[in-house]
């Protein structure tokens, strides 16, 4: 398949004809063009896709480095040095995504995200985009169901001056009312943009609400327009002072840089910041599914969508755990690579499907779920795409998988491994994903020694453990002709 | 390579590791025996092998009646050449941890590989992808299916409301121009396999090829290298030169859709890789809407009225004239407030271009943040490429700082004056009320 568009620079990619995600839960940005499961929101629009960088799998320490230090007010600061090029990242994540919101504000962790931006005392509106600019850096943040976390990409020299911007507005952040009432519209225009207009976000979206009951992750990231349009700058403040403290925070820096120095760095201008007892988190675990569940969404588009979500298990202890990494191998095996199964059955042999894929993400702090995803071709229907991605399912149930595909997925793994070294980027944003589910840094080499031992057998079993029809939910996209749809506006009372 | 191998080889580079661009990027350049193009850049800290050919085969090549061919014929390179079905290719490069990647955009068509360094595994990376550049199948139940395939997802965008309005911007900047030609279901029904084939004889030739090679090997091997993936490519015949760019005149085109929001570009073509005013234009452009959080757009339109929570602008420049775009998108009620806002603010700085302050700040952005566009492989790749399809100054990224710091906000006003003129201006609304 070609997808068109005009332009220079960026050489368009081709698209695959399935996708597929490691333990970063992160489609490939080409992915996102037949399906976009809004794991990570962002602040502003990348022109380039940022998310493409973001397909590691796990950390390989050498040696001590990545290095660690805990200041006393709980912060953590964790050092990977890189000396490949005099250029410095530094992250810090808050332990704090919309898993922890509560209805009537959802989306509110990606509201503060936003108001992050809109001053403290020292350092007025504005004037930390202006302050990283002039630095010669790049910044941004983004928010997932699981955290919150911002990040600059700077010389090496500036590393501290960052250090000092991201300190003074961990507890320091003004959130002015005035500010409050602009930004909110923009979060609006950003919903709009990615979900209300966006007929697979919505039917996502929609499969989400019925997946989870109990779990938060039922809520988009982005909150229901209803609370946004509810929302004050009271519930942003509540939000900040409930999160935003050093013992929910940790820093993770990779780069061109002497770990003892950033450390030194790390005690000057976030060592003085006040740590305080955070609220209990209640674990909300989901109650037993009996029974497939169904929803369909109209909306204007030209293909049906289908996805089958089955719950599933995620990484909770590293040395014990065995399923979610035979089923993150079963992803592999399904839609890791043009010639893996879903591309090679559904769209080549049988022309069953425009682009069909599976993912999964064995690391999380809620509920698991692994997804398979498919657009029937022209004349088949969405109940003949579901057949056949029972059928997939059907044969490793029955037949497992060979010795040779097992094989193959490693030797992506392997490789993998090795290309991830290219992006700074990548490496801080496995370290930081790792701690934000509650899994130490230091296991990224076993998760792939894990990953590597995964045997025929195991994908096998978890096959027939977790592909039930009791765990299913199926989302479909009911296409809509352009002409008949109503025009849609959502009014607000600004 | 083993896990071991990679811990004590992760050891080495992280820890001792010389730095890889402190100063500059070494581009060693020299003309192969094929008489392809090879731009090679040396670097040992990573075990990886980064290699890109492009060729002056993208949609500006198509032919009139025969809209999306380029993208098609490059797109069917990878699922069947030489001895390999496509089954073969993606499972052979799947066993060697090996990517192959591309595509095309409108002037360049791009054959790209990533690969481990280790001697077996890019021997055989190397062989894949020199059948994929030179000897495509295209075999004819491939073509039909990808053509159908094809089909669905260009119906499924005809939906989208980005893509109409992207289509109508490059259809309102550049008319019969081959830059405003858009594959429709009519185009890409014409196409035929031997138009495929016919396509990939004339343009992915030796004498078009621009070979670039960055990683860990020697400049014999990136010499062996470069020669086995073009010497059995035709030499080729000089393409004719895209035809130059008449400008549009002032357009404001409005299309229905029932979008929440309405999506918003402006624009018109205005710059050509090498034209002596590009510094100018990119120094002037942080300040409209190119420096992200900090332009003028996204302060105006985005945190002053909270009309959008994407704005920007930018010149890519290309072969020929490339576009000059402003982009936005806002709730379908407010589409025209915020266009007014957005021309105003453009017509400001036509009109004063950016102050001193604005301008220092930029410079100081754009010089300083270079280091960033150098800090991996991958980076050096695309900017080296660039490099060598384009046929600029091998100096061009040591003397890049250089160039912005000489910029004034005179030459910036003078610049734009040139190269954005309201006349020539193109508008597209796609869902505004």
């Amino acid at each position: 398949m070609v997808v068109f568009g005009r332009g220079a620079g960026a050489v368009l990619r081709l698209p695959p004809d399935a996708c597929s995600i490691g333990l970063t839960g992160v489609p490939p940005a080409n992915c996102r063009k037949f399906y976009q499961k809004p794991s990570i929101i962002m602040r502003r629009h990348l022109v380039a896709p940022l998310l493409g960088l973001l397909l590691a799998t796990a950390a390989v320490p050498a040696s001590a480095n990545p290095f660690e230090h805990k200041l006393g007010n709980g912060l953590r600061v964790i050092v990977k040095e890189d000396r490949r090029a005099p250029t410095a990242v530094h992250f810090v994540w808050y332990r704090a995504g919309s898993m922890d919101e509560t209805n009537g504000t959802t989306g509110v962790a990606h509201v503060l995200e936003h108001m992050m931006f809109k001053g403290t005392p020292s350092v007025g509106p504005g004037e930390f985009n202006k302050r990283v600019a002039a630095a010669g850096g790049r910044d941004n943040a983004f928010t997932s169901r699981d955290y919150t976390a911002y990040f600059q990409q700077v010389p090496k020299e500036k590393l501290e001056d960052m250090m000092a911007l991201e300190a003074d507005r961990m507890r320091h952040l003004t959130l002015a009312a005035n500010e409050f009432e602009q930004e909110i519209k923009v979060v609006m225009e950003e919903r709009r943009l990615r979900t209300d207009d966006q007929p697979q976000a919505l039917m996502f979206e929609a499969m989400n609400a019925v997946a989870f009951k109990a779990h938060p992750y039922r809520v988009p990231i982005i909150g229901w327009m209803n609370d946004l349009e509810n929302m004050t700058v009271q519930d942003a403040r509540d939000w900040y002072e409930r999160w935003y403290v050093p013992n929910n925070a940790y820093v993770v820096v990779v780069g061109d840089v002497d770990h003892k120095a950033v450390f030194r760095a790390a005690e000057k201008h976030y060592g003085g910041l006040k740590p305080r007892a955070l609220p209990l988190r209640k674990p909300q675990d989901e109650p037993a599914q009996a029974g497939v569940r169904r929803v369909s969404v109209k909306a204007p588009a030209e293909l049906p969508v289908l996805i089958m979500g089955y719950r599933a298990p995620v990484i909770r202890d590293v040395e014990k755990d065995l399923d979610p990494y035979a089923l993150e191998m079963l992803g592999a095996v399904l839609s890791g690579h043009g010639a893996a199964r879903f591309s090679k059955h559904l769209v080549r042999e049988q022309r069953l499907a425009v682009s069909a894929g599976a993912e999964y993400d064995s690391s999380a702090r809620g509920p698991g779920m692994f997804y398979l995803v498919g657009t029937p071709s022209d004349g088949k229907t969405v109940a003949e795409m579901e057949a056949g991605l029972r059928a997939e399912i059907a044969r490793v149930q029955n037949d497992g998988v060979s010795a040779e595909e097992l094989a193959r997925a490693k030797a992506q793994l392997v490789a993998g491994e090795v290309y991830k070294l290219d992006s700074m980027f990548a490496q801080a944003m496995e370290i930081g994903q790792l701690e934000a589910v509650g899994l130490p840094y230091t296991s990224g080499d076993r998760i792939i020694e894990k990953l590597k031992a995964v045997t025929a057998e195991q994908v096998q079993a978890v096959a027939r453990r977790y592909f039930v029809d009791d765990g299913l939910t199926i989302g479909v996209l009911d296409p809509q002709p352009l002409s008949s749809a109503p025009r849609r506006g959502f009014a607000t009372r600004h | 390579m083993n896990m071991n191998t990679i811990k004590r080889f992760l050891a080495l580079v992280l820890l001792l590791a010389t730095p890889l661009t402190h100063a500059a990027v070494k581009i060693e350049h020299w003309v192969s025996p094929s008489g392809a193009r090879v731009y090679f850049v040396e670097t040992r800290t990573l075990p990886i092998i980064d290699v890109q050919v492009d060729f002056a085969a993208g949609a500006a090549r198509d032919p009139v009646d025969r809209a999306g061919l380029a993208q098609l014929t490059r797109g069917l390179m990878d699922l069947g050449a030489g001895d390999m079905d496509e089954s073969a290719i993606a499972e052979r490069l799947a066993d060697l941890g090996a990517r192959l990647g591309g595509g095309a955009d409108t002037d360049r068509a791009s054959v790209s590989l990533r690969t481990l360094a280790d001697a077996d595994k890019r021997a055989a990376a190397f062989e894949i992808m020199r059948q994929v550049i030179a000897e495509p199948r295209f075999p004819g139940e491939v073509f039909e299916r990808e053509r159908a395939r094809t089909l669905a997802a260009l119906r499924e965008a005809l939906t989208r409301p980005e893509t109409i309005a992207s289509r109508a911007f490059w259809s309102g900047l550049y008319g019969t121009h081959p830059y405003g030609s858009q594959p429709t279901a009519e185009s890409l029904s014409a196409i035929s396999v031997d138009d495929l084939r016919s396509f990939h004889a004339t343009h992915y030739v030796a004498r078009a090829a621009a070979v670039t090679i960055v990683g860990a090997l020697s400049r014999r091997e990136a010499e062996a290298l470069a020669q086995q993936l073009t010497a059995a490519l035709p030499a080729g015949e000089k393409l004719p030169a895209t035809a130059e760019v008449s400008l549009p005149k002032f357009a404001e085109v409005h299309l229905p859709h029932p979008a929440a929001q309405a999506h918003i570009h402006l624009g018109l073509p205005a710059l050509k890789r090498g034209d002596p005013d590009f510094y100018a234009l990119i120094v002037g452009n942080y300040t409209l809407g190119g420096g992200g959080f900090v332009s003028r757009l996204m302060k105006e339109v985005r945190d002053k009225r909270g009309f959008a929570y994407s704005v920007y602008s930018y010149f890519a420049p290309m072969q020929v004239a490339g576009p000059f775009q402003i982009g936005l998108q806002t709730k379908r009620a407010q589409a025209g407030d915020a266009l007014k806002v957005t021309r105003e603010v453009l017509q400001q700085f036509l009109a004063e271009g950016p102050s001193e302050a604005e301008l220092a700040a930029a410079k100081a952005n754009i010089v300083g943040s270079f280091p960033l566009r150098l800090d991996s492989n991958r980076k050096i790749l695309d900017n080296v490429a660039t490099i060598g399809f384009f046929s600029m100054p091998l100096d061009y990224l040591d003397t890049y700082a250089e160039k912005v710091r000489q910029v004034t906000a005179a030459d910036v006003r003078a610049a734009f004056a040139r190269h954005v003129r309201p006349e020539n201006l193109v508008t597209v609304v796609v869902a505004g009320d």
